[in-house]
């Protein structure tokens, strides 16, 4: 009995090392309580001390929220295993929605103005000027292709990786995920073609001209990519 | 069927009962059948700056509240027979007037006049709201100042949501030397922001408040500048093309000389 059920254990859980570190694909087949209990077995029959890393795939299997709980708890209740992240080739329908639903640039042809607040899930693209007083949020990056000279928040309300691009920038102030720079006190004309980061090294606002922007944010475009 | 324009700015001060007054006179001297309706319950200006405050018996809200027919309230105007006035009331408050009664009382007027000018008052409340439900279109006054450009922006915002034709705009009180200088926004900077098409100019001009002062609207005199700005303005609302007025004031022998030479 014991000895089938070891045989029945190993197509449960298959380890792989990939360059990306251990992966360790669940079976999407069985009960999910055959998949704990196999998975406790698998951790106390391989003790290790050092830390390491993994990366649980459940493949066809979805999981609740309080599933994936339960099976981080597990690994990480007796070993020095951590689990870096839970992957699963199945998405409700919500998160679908979701996910679309910031993957995509959202067009306006207009102005915004003063006391306009115009909140966006995704990017972006605004063909008009943003003018002072007006407010654009957006979950991903800004484009105006016109004058910014309001306030512009980017990567609402944590990516950091978000960037707001203007044709004519000259804004009230800029936000990025929670960092915020503001125009100086002293009037200034605007620059052309330019875009706005988080600068990694100085954790601040930075502006840099147009043509830098593939070297500063090359995944810019992948916006499917962009996980949420 | 005549036309209803509201008259509005958002900010207060800017001038707006002014512009009401002018354009409303400088279209009946183009023998235009005009009515002015004057919003701006609790505080009303339009009747002193006409000096036809002497003459109100009536006023809108007893015309909403039904105390007299609405012909009983219109007052004619002293220079022409065309003007007419439907005054605010002055102990009432805004919340007496809805935008429903605003509609009815304009749509009532229409077929009687060529042009229903109605003056907003300031701000973006219940006021505003009520004087906007009549109209077909919208002018917009603005001073070549930040403030008073931010706040049309505004009220430019809000109009676009309204069921009315793109707003014109006006802006008054310019001064040329301050444009020039660069201590004031100058004319295009304006239209660029806003980006509306822009019906006038008005040059700042002391006889507009001499003429308010008189209660006799200044675009009633031939020969001051604000004067033909707000002519032009008239002429341009019945659909003629006239060009925008040259800002250049001094000619003189020395601006000359020193365009030649380059220094200017």
């Amino acid at each position: 009995m014991g000895c089938a059920s070891m045989t029945e254990s190993k197509e449960y859980l298959t380890m792989k090392g990939t360059n990306q570190g251990i992966i360790v694909y669940l079976d999407d087949q069985c009960t999910f309580s055959k998949l704990l209990k196999e998975l406790e077995n698998q951790i106390q029959s391989n003790m290790t001390h050092n830390k390491t890393y993994i990366t649980i795939h459940c493949q066809n299997r979805y999981l609740h929220p309080w599933q994936i709980e339960e099976i981080k708890q597990m690994v990480e209740r007796d070993s020095s295993l951590i689990v870096k992240s839970i992957k699963s080739n199945v998405l409700t329908h919500d998160e679908a929605l979701t996910w679309f639903e910031h993957a995509t640039v959202k067009t306006f042809v207009k102005t915004i103005r003063s006391g306009q607040v115009l909140e966006v899930n995704g990017d972006a693209l605004i063909l008009g000027d943003v003018n002072p007083g007006a407010t654009v949020i957006a979950t991903g990056n800004i484009f105006v292709l016109g004058k910014l000279k309001g306030i512009a928040h980017a990567g609402y309300t944590s990516n950091e990786q978000c960037v707001v691009v203007a044709s004519h920038m000259n804004p009230n102030q800029i936000r990025i995920a929670n960092k915020i720079s503001r125009a100086p006190d002293y009037e200034v004309e605007g620059s052309e073609r330019e875009f706005a980061f988080i600068n990694q090294a100085s954790e601040q606002i930075e502006l840099d001209e147009i043509h830098n922007l593939q070297k500063v944010r090359p995944e810019i475009a992948d916006l499917a990519e962009r996980g949420f | 069927m005549g036309e209803a324009i509201v008259i509005t700015s958002g900010k207060g001060g800017v001038g707006k009962t002014t512009t009401t007054a002018n354009v409303g006179t400088a279209l009946a001297l183009q023998d235009q059948k005009v009515c002015l309706i004057d919003t701006d319950i609790g505080l009303r200006n339009l009747d002193v700056i006409l000096g036809l405050e002497n003459r109100i018996i009536f006023d809108i809200v007893d015309v909403l509240e039904e105390r007299c027919k609405i012909q009983a309230a219109l007052v004619k105007d002293k220079r022409f027979e065309c003007l007419h006035l439907l005054p605010a009331a002055q102990s009432s408050d805004k919340n007496q007037v809805t935008p429903e009664g605003i509609k009815q009382i304009v749509n009532e007027l229409k077929p009687d006049y060529d042009y229903i000018l109605i003056d907003c008052p300031a701000g973006i409340e219940q006021g505003y709201k009520n004087a906007v439900a009549g109209a077909d279109k919208a002018i917009v006054v603005t001073t070549p100042e930040k403030s008073s450009v931010r706040d049309a922006d505004r009220i430019i915002g809000l109009l676009e949501q309204e069921e009315l034709e793109a707003p014109h705009l006006i802006i008054n009180r310019i001064r040329k030397h301050m444009m020039d200088s660069g201590d004031m926004l100058d004319v295009d900077d304006i239209v660029s922001t806003l980006s509306v098409e822009l019906l006038g100019v008005i040059m700042d001009d002391e006889e507009v408040i001499k003429a308010s002062h008189h209660g006799n609207p200044v675009a009633f005199q031939p020969d001051t500048k604000a004067s033909i700005c707000y002519r032009n303005i008239s002429r341009r609302i019945l659909g003629e093309s006239v060009p925008l007025m040259s800002f250049a004031e001094e000619k003189g022998f020395m601006t000359k000389f020193k365009k030649i030479l380059g220094m200017k």
